[in-house]
């Protein structure tokens, strides 16, 4: 296991952060924790990459206790936070010797990765360029470029696309899939569903410090209902006759579609075109909707808050 | 210290030198305190204070050692403001999260308000001797010299950090080390303790500027000494201390409060 955490709790006076945590991260998988905002997601990553204490439970990243071993943890990860972590006052270039000199990296060594990472992160042109002066996403590159500079295998990646428009987005997530190709494991934390279900193997699900649910994003989503499969026809003759052999569908007229429950399985879709074929009724289009990762985060996120 | 240590630390010291290099206002800020407190006293209060000294001394050289100190205490205020301010930075938790040695940040910080400080204290030297000031050391009152002032670094740099990491803000940071700064007016900095009132007197007596600032006058233009340079020593080396590790219990609370 690249990181096991059990039972990790944290509270900072009465507001209880974390109330038994469990975690299990599986060596060179993609981990997505996410939750809304307050739900405890980088107080977990601070835990676990050493930066702060659990008042109870314990945890190993990378094979040490983060308490008796925090050096060794260490040595083994790299963490890119959700404020980014570079030094303002330095250029890009000199952020990324710092690193390489924190790494204890030869110079000439050093120096190599620092040019290598700024052509990868596309910083080349604004290597010799104070980072104060860079945009959003450009800082989240070089943040994590620095990040990388110690060559981790385990990687906290505390909602790395937060703030950032689309374009810089997807280039993010391009460059975290190149990780994940080159074996390394990532710890991510999101409020973005969809960026769990582009990058994430397994996905837990964090609100008010407890875990809600865990599991792939299809395990997930097949935890709530709403799935359907929708039927679209010609004309409103057609729609009625289908209406009478689709007993269980709700209809809409004016789109001239009928919404069948279920989950879209290729049972269900036999099933479905055995009966309209038997009844002879022409179907125009058929798509089959499944929940999608928001209506899953919604339904297990607003339960436990009513619950409270 | 191991070398990885040493290595850590030089890194750590080149980031802040190179800080200063960028950011220069904060550092020139500080030095401008002391050379404005001199001119100032020398100046405009130099002769009605200086008549109180008798004897015919000369003023200035009366006021450089207590000017010197002051010089410290401004700088050790800027120390103070800069690792409150840089202790807000993301960067600091990337340290943190990486195998590096652990009290590096501060120990790179230290040793470059040491060198910020040095640096002030000759221009200030400097300053003085163009108003003035005639020592009378020798080479080795001067090296004495120089050594107490930087102990007397150590000691305000190491609770200058201190007081940085404390604070919750910039301004707070500043705030609490004002008396790095202030306390020298509550001593024999400006005029002889002679010539304060009993219980003020018995105040600028005991606070470690005075025997600091008596032992500085002393080996600088000869007045006696006596045993002002034990307390001297014994105060910075006590500060010190108390600094180191304040500061150090400070670094290894919980950064998320």
């Amino acid at each position: 296991m690249a990181i096991t955490a059990t039972g990790l709790r944290k509270s900072y006076g009465d507001h209880v952060v974390l109330d038994g945590l469990d975690l299990r991260v599986e060596p060179g998988t993609v981990f997505a924790l996410l939750g809304p905002n307050g739900a405890g997601k980088t107080t977990t990553v601070q835990i676990l990459s050493t930066l702060i204490s659990a008042d109870r439970g314990e945890a190993k990243v990378a094979g040490h206790d983060v308490v008796r071993n925090p050096a060794g943890v260490r040595k083994a990860i790299g963490v890119t936070g959700q404020f980014s972590a570079v030094d303002n006052l330095l250029t890009g270039e000199e952020n990324l010797m710092l690193m390489a000199d924190l790494n204890h990296l030869d110079r000439r060594e050093g120096r190599h990765r620092t040019a290598e990472l700024l052509a990868r992160f596309d910083l080349v042109d604004a290597a010799k360029k104070p980072a104060a002066t860079y945009s959003g996403g450009m800082r989240r590159r070089l943040d994590l470029a620095m990040t990388l500079v110690g060559e981790p295998r385990l990687i906290f990646l505390d909602e790395p696309t937060t703030g950032l428009d689309p374009r810089s987005r997807h280039a993010m997530w391009e460059v975290i899939r190149g990780l994940v190709a080159g074996g390394v494991t990532i710890f991510l934390t999101t409020q973005y569903l969809e960026e769990a279900d582009e990058l994430a193997d397994r996905i837990a699900v964090l609100n008010g410090g407890r875990l809600v649910a865990e599991g792939t994003a299809a395990e997930l989503k097949r935890l709530i209902p709403g799935g359907h499969v929708r039927l679209r026809f010609a004309d409103a003759h057609t729609l009625d006759l289908a209406a009478k052999a689709l007993d269980t569908a709700s209809r809409d007229d004016e789109a001239l579609t009928l919404d069948v429950p279920g989950d879209g399985g290729v049972h269900q879709l036999r099933a479905l075109l055995d009966r309209l074929d038997d009844a002879a009724i022409d179907v125009q289009d058929l798509s089959v909707h499944t929940p999608d990762l928001d209506d899953v985060f919604f339904a297990l996120t607003t339960e436990r808050t009513t619950r409270r | 210290m191991s070398t990885l240590a040493i290595r850590d630390t030089t890194t750590l010291l080149r980031r802040n030198l190179r800080h200063m290099q960028r950011f220069p206002m904060m550092s020139i800020g500080s030095l401008l305190m002391p050379v404005l407190m001199m001119l100032l006293f020398v100046h405009v209060f130099g002769g009605s204070l200086g008549s109180t000294l008798g004897g015919g001394a000369s003023y200035v050289d009366y006021l450089v050692p207590g000017i010197l100190v002051m010089t410290v205490g401004a700088s050790a205020a800027w120390t103070a403001v800069n690792i409150n301010s840089d202790m807000s930075e993301g960067i600091i938790a990337r340290f943190r999260t990486m195998a590096i040695s652990r009290y590096s940040v501060l120990t790179g910080q230290a040793l470059c308000s040491l060198i910020n400080t040095v640096g002030s204290l000759a221009l200030v030297i400097g300053v003085a001797v163009l108003t003035g000031f005639r020592p009378a050391a020798d080479f080795t009152d001067w090296l004495a010299a120089a050594g107490l002032l930087v102990l007397l670094t150590l000691a305000f740099t190491w609770l200058g950090i201190a007081f940085g990491l404390a604070a919750k803000t910039p301004g707070g940071a500043n705030s609490s080390s004002l008396p790095l700064q202030f306390l020298p007016f509550i001593s024999s900095a400006f005029v002889p303790t002679d010539s304060m009132s009993s219980g003020l007197k018995w105040v600028a007596e005991n606070q470690p500027f005075t025997p600091i600032i008596d032992t500085l006058r002393g080996l600088l233009i000869g007045t006696p000494i006596g045993d002002s340079g034990y307390w001297a020593v014994g105060w910075c080396l006590v500060l010190t201390a108390v600094g180191y590790t304040w500061a150090r219990s400070l670094f290894n609370r919980d950064p998320s409060r």
